[in-house]
């Protein structure tokens, strides 16, 4: 399939050397979270194959112990503000930059996008000090301002790239048609960049959602997430709970990334680029 | 520009100059508006990210230990001549402050400060605290002396002096192994205290084998993506993808229950009589570059395939056309056409690798800590907070400059996701 | 629903942007070193004590780590009201002023406890000890001195030991010959601590570091070591309830106390100390053996101590014999050169 006609025996044998390595880096990719997800239905606490027996006493651990519950909670209050906080700031950032005028725009890019950049410790240690300061630290608000800022270049990332490939002239003609720049924003502009938007926002709610370090120097008991539950677990006491609540996050993500494949494809049929 | 597209507009000058000052103002006011897209989220990110790390920056220099709470000390040490053992009025000055230093309980701080540079001083503080409690009164230069001898070290005086002072370089010195001397000399630091530039250069080595590994992993794949019909490309991408949504810390289990002892690549092994006993695959460099290569793996993938993406294949054929082997085609003609998302997938990469804390200190041994590590374990054990922020701060240095590299090369408006 | 649900959040934000936890009256954070010895102090004190009072205790666990508790309390924001600290910790506590100073007057002064035990800044609740332990399925013939750790000629494989150099340099100096009681005056001078290093380096590359009190066990029990430094409670409880069969070797064992204190700027002391003041009756401190085989502090508590389960405390005369008992002075003037050092010798 992968050779084309013309091809010798030899370089078919090459071509199948290639699609064997191929298929071992996707086994690479995949497998480690392949291997996890049947250990979390194990009957006993060991991660070891073949499991002893099946049993789903993790998972009713996972949805009674209080612990799991607040930080499953507290994931979500805080993922949920800081996505609200990125989407806006972010879509309303990339929107003046793709105006083409904006005086320094590289270099405001590239601050905007530097959080991705800089290691997470040097935020989290940063924030700690400088919270204490002003007494953010062990507060909700803290944690969902400092998970905004890190899922903020994902958002302006998204929303540019969607912008790239937008008609300007459709916004003029709207205003020469006589529609005011809001309905103008919300009748062409914002229904082009809509699946931007929600893939920014996806990607900033993943980085929320799954971030450890930030919380780990910030939060207190209170604000326990889910990924610091975890990271407690896998250091302190390793329970089969752990790979309870990994499978589910990885169904999460499997949920999400198919969102972000079926906007992909809309965005693609709207902009008439697919194929 | 705006009035060169209006020729043959015949008019009084007048109304000309109004039209550009019109032109220009609406530009100027367009320019406004795009700004204040920009600003909100400027000034959140300025506000909330860029100041934390900029105080940051000043830890990593600050001195504050001694000099709020020895100044008389510091002034009575500005008259010494650093020749002999200062005189009774440092020494009278230091235990009026020590009485002090006791009822506030900062005795023991102030010598933590004095211990990074004088091995023990802790200990003598505290000691000297309670030499003080015990009241009696001076002379003190005689009690200090008597108590123990190294009171008299020009030394430890020297060094007390220059705790003193504002600014230290003491914590930047320090991260690369480097120490100052009473008189002021800078040379090295004592080996069992330089461990700074070994772990800066296991940091990047560990990045640059991680990278490396992504690349060789990861060019075949994207060249698959890339030459298979999109039907097909779009579900291996989502296989691509759907590691790089998942948590880390998630990732991070799975290894540790693949990798240990007992775990099933052990078993695996075992089976297949591949060893007689069981592998350290955990704990170690390898189980690091291996867990690391799998998170980054996605991250150089994307850029290279997005390239090869843009690649006409009759490139290829033609060359194949024209006599070139098959080899020969793919090295000469398709190969360097692809440099360009090999060097942003790859730079990214290094870029992120250099940050990593998590993962190594899930599924490393202590040989494999890299920087990070360090700035949170002087965070958040031992309370060193200069020498976090030294550490932090030379971290971000090389960090920036390869993201202004990568910014001239790739530019980072030209990443994309998914 | 949906409505309800953001009303809920919002309040919740107002709530803990405006007032932090200042709910602390109805509810206490107390912290402690997790695994089984939090289950014990969850069965003995936390549980029964939010039966009788209504006062709820949210647990959070930790490592030892004397940083966390000054920075929460440098940054104005105690949130943590009671700690589960080692003697060491009692000590620099009080030292940099990061830990309150006990009315012992609460408790029926210092002489209700065991000699030597109570610290300023720190009332003692159980004697504990670090040993070294090894699973009996495994190993026939199992050492029986502190000098089989560091044999790996006769019991070849890795070995865990805590990430830190309390406990391990006094193991190695007395596996290196240096009787108990000469320990703390060897690592007093530049030597001993160097003939400590070089024994631990004869190791290093066999060790496996732990840093929380559960992995011991743990590793034991996976096989990914063949022998382990741990709690004694730790391994008791693994036999006890994962029946496992591992076997603790006494000699040369390290006494330590683990103590009560409350930081610096908790929101309400007197609920912290009615709190410690339950968790200090010899009934509730008796309770606990039943959970985890650490011996009570307190002296009334002894009695009620069912003979069967003394046996198993550190305290034991039969376990005792070379015991060493942990010198905090020492480890508080020199925990900071000892530990520079630690951090340089592990990470090359």
């Amino acid at each position: 399939m992968l050779a084309p006609s013309y091809a010798t025996p030899r370089e078919k044998l090459s071509y199948f050397v290639f699609a064997l390595f191929c298929a071992l880096v996707f086994l690479f990719l995949i497998g480690p979270i392949l291997v996890i997800m049947p250990l979390s239905f194990s009957s006993e606490p060991w991660f070891t194959y073949p499991l002893p027996g099946l049993s789903l006493r993790w998972y009713i651990d996972f949805f009674t112990d209080e612990r799991w519950r607040i930080a499953l909670q507290n994931s979500g209050i805080v993922a949920l503000f800081a996505t609200l906080i990125a989407t806006g700031l972010g879509t309303l950032a990339a929107l003046g930059l793709s105006r083409g005028n904006v005086p320094f725009a590289g270099l405001i890019l590239s601050i905007l996008i530097s959080p991705m950049i800089v290691p997470v410790v040097i935020v989290a240690v940063a924030m700690f000090f400088g919270f204490a300061a002003v007494g953010l630290n062990n507060t909700y608000l803290g944690l969902i301002l400092a998970h905004a800022i890190l899922g903020t270049p994902f958002v302006v990332i998204t929303v540019t790239a969607t912008l790239t490939g937008f008609d300007r002239t459709l916004t003029r003609a709207a205003a020469s048609l006589g529609a005011s720049p809001w309905t103008a924003f919300r009748t062409i502009t914002l229904p082009l960049i809509a699946p931007g938007v929600t893939s920014g926002a996806l990607f900033a709610f993943v980085t929320s959602w799954d971030e450890v370090v930030v919380a780990l120097f910030l939060a207190s008991p209170d604000q326990r997430t889910l990924p610091r539950q975890m990271f407690s677990g896998i250091r302190e006491q390793i329970s089969p709970t752990i790979t309870a609540a990994a499978t589910l996050l990885v169904f999460f993500a499997a949920l999400l990334m198919l969102t972000l494949e079926l906007l992909r494809r809309r965005s693609e049929r709207l902009r008439g680029t697919g194929g | 520009m705006a009035v060169a597209a209006l020729p043959g507009e015949a008019g009084p000058d007048v109304d000309r100059t109004s039209l550009k000052t019109k032109l220009r103002r609406a530009e100027r006011v367009n320019r406004a508006r795009s700004f204040s897209l920009v600003a909100p989220l400027l000034l959140f990110v300025l506000a909330v990210f860029a100041l934390p790390i900029g105080l940051m920056l000043v830890r990593a220099v600050e001195n504050t230990e001694v000099r709020e709470t020895m100044p008389r000390t510091i002034a009575a040490l500005d008259g010494w001549d650093g020749q002999a053992t200062p005189g009774e009025d440092v020494f009278a000055a230091f235990a009026d402050e020590l009485v002090q230093t006791q009822k506030d309980r900062t005795t023991a701080l102030v010598g933590k400060r004095i211990n990074y540079e004088v091995p023990g001083a802790r200990s003598r503080f505290l000691k000297a605290g309670r030499l003080v409690d015990a009241g009696g009164g001076g002379p003190w230069r005689e009690k200090f002396l008597a108590a123990d001898p190294e009171w008299g070290s020009v030394e430890f005086w020297a060094i007390m002096k220059r705790a003193g002072a504002t600014f230290t370089p003491y914590y930047l010195l320090t991260s690369l192994d480097l120490r100052q001397d009473a008189q002021g000399a800078v040379g090295r630091n004592f080996a069992d205290q330089s461990i700074f530039v070994d772990i800066f250069f296991r940091t990047i080595w560990i990045s640059l084998l991680v990278t490396l590994a992504t690349l060789v992993l990861g060019y075949p794949v994207a060249h698959l993506l890339a030459i298979l019909p999109p039907r097909h490309a779009n579900v291996l991408m989502i296989l691509v993808l759907l590691p790089f949504t998942t948590s880390i810390l998630v990732r991070t289990t799975a290894w540790i229950v693949l990798l240990q002892s007992n775990g099933v690549l052990n078993d695996i092994l075992l089976a297949l009589n591949l060893t007689t006993e069981r592998v350290q695959l955990i704990f170690n460099r390898f189980g690091t570059v291996l867990a690391m290569t799998h998170i980054q793996l996605p991250f150089t993938i994307l850029p290279i395939y997005s390239v090869m993406k843009s690649i006409p294949p009759s490139h290829l054929r033609a060359a194949r056309s024209l006599g070139a082997g098959p080899l020969t085609a793919f090295v000469s003609v398709y190969m360097p056409q692809t440099l360009p998302g090999v060097g942003a997938g790859c730079l990214l990469t290094f870029i992120l690798s250099l940050g990593y804390y998590i993962t190594p200190a899930l599924v490393g041994g202590p040989q494999d800590q890299m920087v990070s590590y360090f700035v949170a374990l002087y965070t958040n054990r031992e309370m060193n907070w200069g020498q976090a922020s030294a550490l932090g701060a030379i971290l971000l240095l090389i960090t920036l400059a390869l993201y202004a590299l990568f910014n001239r090369l790739v530019g980072i408006d030209k990443v994309k996701l998914g | 629903m949906q409505m309800k649900s953001l009303k809920m959040t919002l309040s919740a934000l107002a709530l803990s942007a405006t007032c932090g936890a200042a709910v602390a009256a109805d509810s206490l954070t107390i912290t402690s070193w997790g695994g089984a010895y939090q289950t014990s102090q969850d069965e003995a004190y936390y549980k029964p004590y939010t039966a009788k009072t209504g006062t709820k205790i949210v647990q959070e666990e930790y490592n030892g780590e004397a940083a966390r508790i000054r920075a929460m309390v440098e940054s104005g924001n105690t949130t943590w009201d009671a700690v589960d600290v080692d003697a060491a910790t009692a000590q620099q506590g009080c030292d940099e002023g990061f830990l309150t100073p006990i009315d012992y007057s609460k408790f029926g002064g210092e002489a209700a406890f065991v000699k030597g035990s109570t610290f300023e800044c720190g009332i003692p609740t159980i004697i504990y000890s670090t040993i070294y332990a090894y699973d009996a399925d495994k190993i026939k013939d199992g050492p029986t001195t502190i000098a089989g750790l560091f044999d790996t000629k006769k019991w070849p494989g890795k070995r865990s030991l805590q990430k830190t150099p309390f406990g391990n340099l006094e193991f190695a100096l007395m596996a290196d010959g240096v009787p108990a009681d000469k320990v703390y005056e060897t690592l007093k001078t530049k030597e001993g601590v160097d003939r400590a290093f070089k024994k631990l380096d004869t190791i290093k590359k066999d060790i496996v570091w732990w840093e929380a009190g559960a992995q011991p066990p743990q590793l034991l029990a996976s096989g990914e070591v063949v022998m382990a430094t741990a709690w004694n409670g730790r391994i008791f409880n693994a036999n006890k309830v994962d029946k496992k069969n591992f076997k603790i070797v006494w000699d040369g064992q390290l006494m330590d106390y683990d103590l009560w204190s409350i930081p610096k700027g908790v929101k309400d002391l007197d609920a912290v100390y009615k709190f410690i003041e339950f968790a200090s009756s010899p009934e509730a401190q008796a309770a606990q053996t039943k959970y985890i085989s650490y011996g009570p502090a307190l002296l009334a508590a002894t009695p009620l101590v069912s003979p069967d389960i003394l046996k198993d405390l550190p305290t034991a005369p039969a376990n005792a014999k070379t015991a060493l008992a942990n010198d905090p002075v020492f480890w508080g003037d020199n925990k900071e050169e000892l530990l520079k050092r630690f951090n340089t010798w592990i990470a090359q």
